[in-house]
């Protein structure tokens, strides 16, 4: 029951760190209609720009230089590159951000090398323990941050004059045009967003207990595709639902590995598809995704 | 579309002739590593073709493509291989290869249709994400099932015969105008042979009234339906097909490799193989043989020629860019390049703007709005109601 409850309250926190990656995929597929390959390169690009910054500028400064640097980067290349083939069909669009993500990835790649690169966090190793329960402290930070955050942004969303906007040009860009939003600029913030979420989420999938960034970190940011995708793209609440789910599933799949031995090794890494398929058998738009109409 | 057909085939005619007489004579002329590196153009090709059918002529995208490269690979080694041989311990039904190659096609075809009933369901991007976790499912299968696969070691791939005629290095000896033929000049035909039919295959297909009708269905599925296309079944053909091309080039990839590891039917195939369609302009046959030759060939010519190319380092030695790295940024670029200049495909490039009016249209926007290539600069984004 202890290693029961543990693992619960791990797979949560971490569910809420890929809830800020399906939080940033929801974001651009609202505004832009494209699903972002490239956000793994993103939360990677964020993660090294503040392990190669911490040891000058402490980890505070450099996790917000980390993060900014990120949005720059997402907002830039919705702005330089995505913006031009606007008005083709999604699918297109989508193939750009495949091609994007290689250049990064590949990029990012020849600079970490084989290395292992420390974040600098200032949580390390540490344990927290709630009675019975142990738990790093590095999850209970990415926790209570995740939640900041999302509370935030869930209220930024709701209630602000640019929430308003963003949704009004979601629902109907070219009503919104008319009634005096900038597409293209709401387009380039969803992107900061993202690209800001995509690097907090990235310092919290490379603390412990994982061992830090080497050039395939970002593919853990892959795990917050089935996240996205079984919340429904285009909702703000599935994209935090479909997060804890993941993350629970993974946490208690590798938790559990030796119960469950006979479905073979590694079974963390192909639980969430697993999940996400069956999910999209019986909800094809996710579980709180807009039905497509068909209208002629 | 058959009168665009006549148009291409005037002046292309004569050239795709040369092009397959030249491709005949190249073992006569080049050494092994150019065979090899044009076998592997060949598997790529073949897969590339199945692919531009199912994501550019109907407009499904797919990432699961090595998933069903890698269904045909496995099955061709289940079906020709013997048991407990060689370093695994995998089983195997000793069948004929030839057998066994068109069991393992259609073996990926069956893979296809039934995965059929959920990318029938699926729409556009939901379908592309869906497939992702077709691709990490069938690589943990390939790993854990290690009485099929070998597991993490793969297993070996029986080489290919044909009436007794055995494609290995020199059982029977064969030598044709002072060139031994071994494996790889023997190969090579059987290669060229694939390609060709897969091509015309894939050429009447899209071409005849199947495309047309898959080509609606892009377009818009109501429409397509109101013309009496029976839409689920045909998405459910189309990607039985695809899946049988992408088997086709997993036998064929097991056959150049000669031990197969599951790493290597990883995303990062699939992803290649979307470049290749990509490159060479989406629902283009043709196109998708020049960019699965383009794909697959750099950054083995690169690494080739690592040496005397001055921007490369070798590869392992640190600092500079190494070649696999430097054939990813290439291809990496070239997607980006083509989708923001040349929607159509590198070939629209040199064919002049003539040609621009026949890039595949978009796909979501109704066929009645006039040139689709090029969208009115003040046209709101694109929004699927």
């Amino acid at each position: 029951m202890t290693q029961f409850v543990e693992l619960l309250i791990n797979g949560i926190s971490l569910g809420f760190v890929y809830a800020l990656l399906a939080l940033g995929f929801v974001m651009i597929f609202k505004s832009t209609r494209v699903i972002n390959f490239a956000h793994g390169s993103v939360v990677l690009l964020g993660a090294f720009l503040i392990a190669k910054l911490a040891g000058e500028l402490g980890f505070v400064l450099a996790a917000l230089v980390g993060v900014a640097g990120a949005a720059l980067a997402a907002a830039l290349l919705y702005l330089v590159i995505l913006r031009r083939v606007r008005g083709r069909a999604a699918d297109t669009v989508t193939i750009a951000t495949i091609g994007i993500d290689i250049l990064l990835a590949t990029e990012l790649a020849r600079q970490i090398g084989q290395e292992v690169l420390n974040i600098g966090d200032p949580w390390g190793s540490k344990v927290v323990r709630f009675g019975d329960f142990a738990m790093p402290e590095a999850r209970v930070a990415a926790a209570v941050v995740a939640l900041v955050l999302l509370g935030g942004f869930v209220a930024a969303f709701k209630f602000s004059p640019w929430g308003v906007a963003m949704r009004a040009s979601a629902e109907d860009g070219e009503a919104g045009a008319l009634m005096g939003i900038r597409l293209t600029r709401m387009a380039a913030g969803a992107w900061f967003i993202a690209g800001a979420l995509a690097a907090v989420g990235g310092i919290f999938l490379t603390t412990f207990p994982t061992p830090g960034i080497d050039r395939t970190s970002g593919l853990a940011a892959l795990s917050a595709f089935p996240a996205a995708i079984l919340g429904g793209l285009d909702s703000v609440a599935g994209a935090v639902v479909g997060g804890l789910i993941i993350g629970v599933v993974v946490t208690m799949s590798a938790g559990y590995q030796d119960e469950m031995s006979f479905l073979g090794r590694g079974l963390s890494q192909v639980a969430p598809y697993v999940v996400m398929v069956l999910v999209l058998l019986a909800r094809p738009s996710g579980l709180f995704g807009t039905r497509e109409l068909t209208r002629v | 579309m058959s009168k665009r057909m006549a148009a291409l085939r005037r002046p292309g005619s004569l050239a795709l002739v040369a092009l397959w007489v030249v491709a005949l004579l190249v073992p006569f002329f080049l050494e092994a590593f150019w065979l090899q590196t044009g076998l592997f153009a060949m598997a790529a090709i073949i897969g590339a073709i199945g692919l531009t059918i199912l994501t550019g002529t109907t407009g499904q995208l797919s990432l699961a493509h090595a998933f069903f490269a890698a269904v045909g690979a496995y099955g061709y080694c289940y079906f020709a291989g013997t048991s407990g041989l060689g370093v695994s311990s995998a089983t195997g039904l000793n069948l004929p290869p030839l057998l066994a190659m068109v069991l393992a096609v259609a073996l990926s075809g069956v893979a296809g249709a039934i995965y059929s009933p959920i990318s029938g369901r699926l729409r556009g991007i939901y379908l592309g994400i869906a497939s992702i976790g077709l691709v990490f499912i069938g690589q943990h299968i390939l790993f854990n099932a290690a009485g099929l696969t070998g597991g993490f070691n793969g297993r070996d791939a029986e080489p290919f015969s044909l009436l007794g005629f055995s494609f290995t290095q020199t059982d029977p000896e064969l030598v044709i105008a002072g060139v031994q033929f071994t494996e790889l000049e023997r190969l090579w035909y059987l290669g060229i042979l694939l390609v060709l039919l897969a091509y015309h295959y894939g050429r009447h297909l899209v071409d005849g009234r199947p495309g047309r009708a898959l080509e609606t269905v892009r377009d818009s599925e109501v429409a397509a339906a109101v013309m009496g296309v029976d839409v689920t079944r045909y998405k459910a053909a189309v990607f039985t097909v695809s899946s049988m091309y992408a088997g086709l080039s997993g036998v064929l990839l097991a056959l150049i490799f000669n031990r197969i590891v599951p790493e290597s039917f990883g995303l990062n195939l699939s992803v290649e193989f979307l470049a290749m369609i990509v490159i060479g302009g989406l629902g283009s046959v043709r196109g998708a043989v020049l960019g699965a030759a383009f794909v697959s060939m750099l950054p083995k010519l690169l690494d080739h020629y690592s040496d005397s190319l001055p921007f490369l380092a070798t590869a392992g030695a640190g600092g500079g860019v190494e070649p696999g790295q430097a054939a990813r940024f290439a291809f990496g670029a070239a997607i980006v390049a083509v989708l923001v200049f040349a929607p159509g495909g590198i070939g629209t490039l040199w064919h002049g703007s003539r040609r621009k009016d026949k890039a595949p249209p978009d796909t979501t926007r109704p066929p009645a709005t006039g040139s689709p290539a090029r969208p009115a600069p003040s046209t709101p984004k694109e929004r699927s109601t």
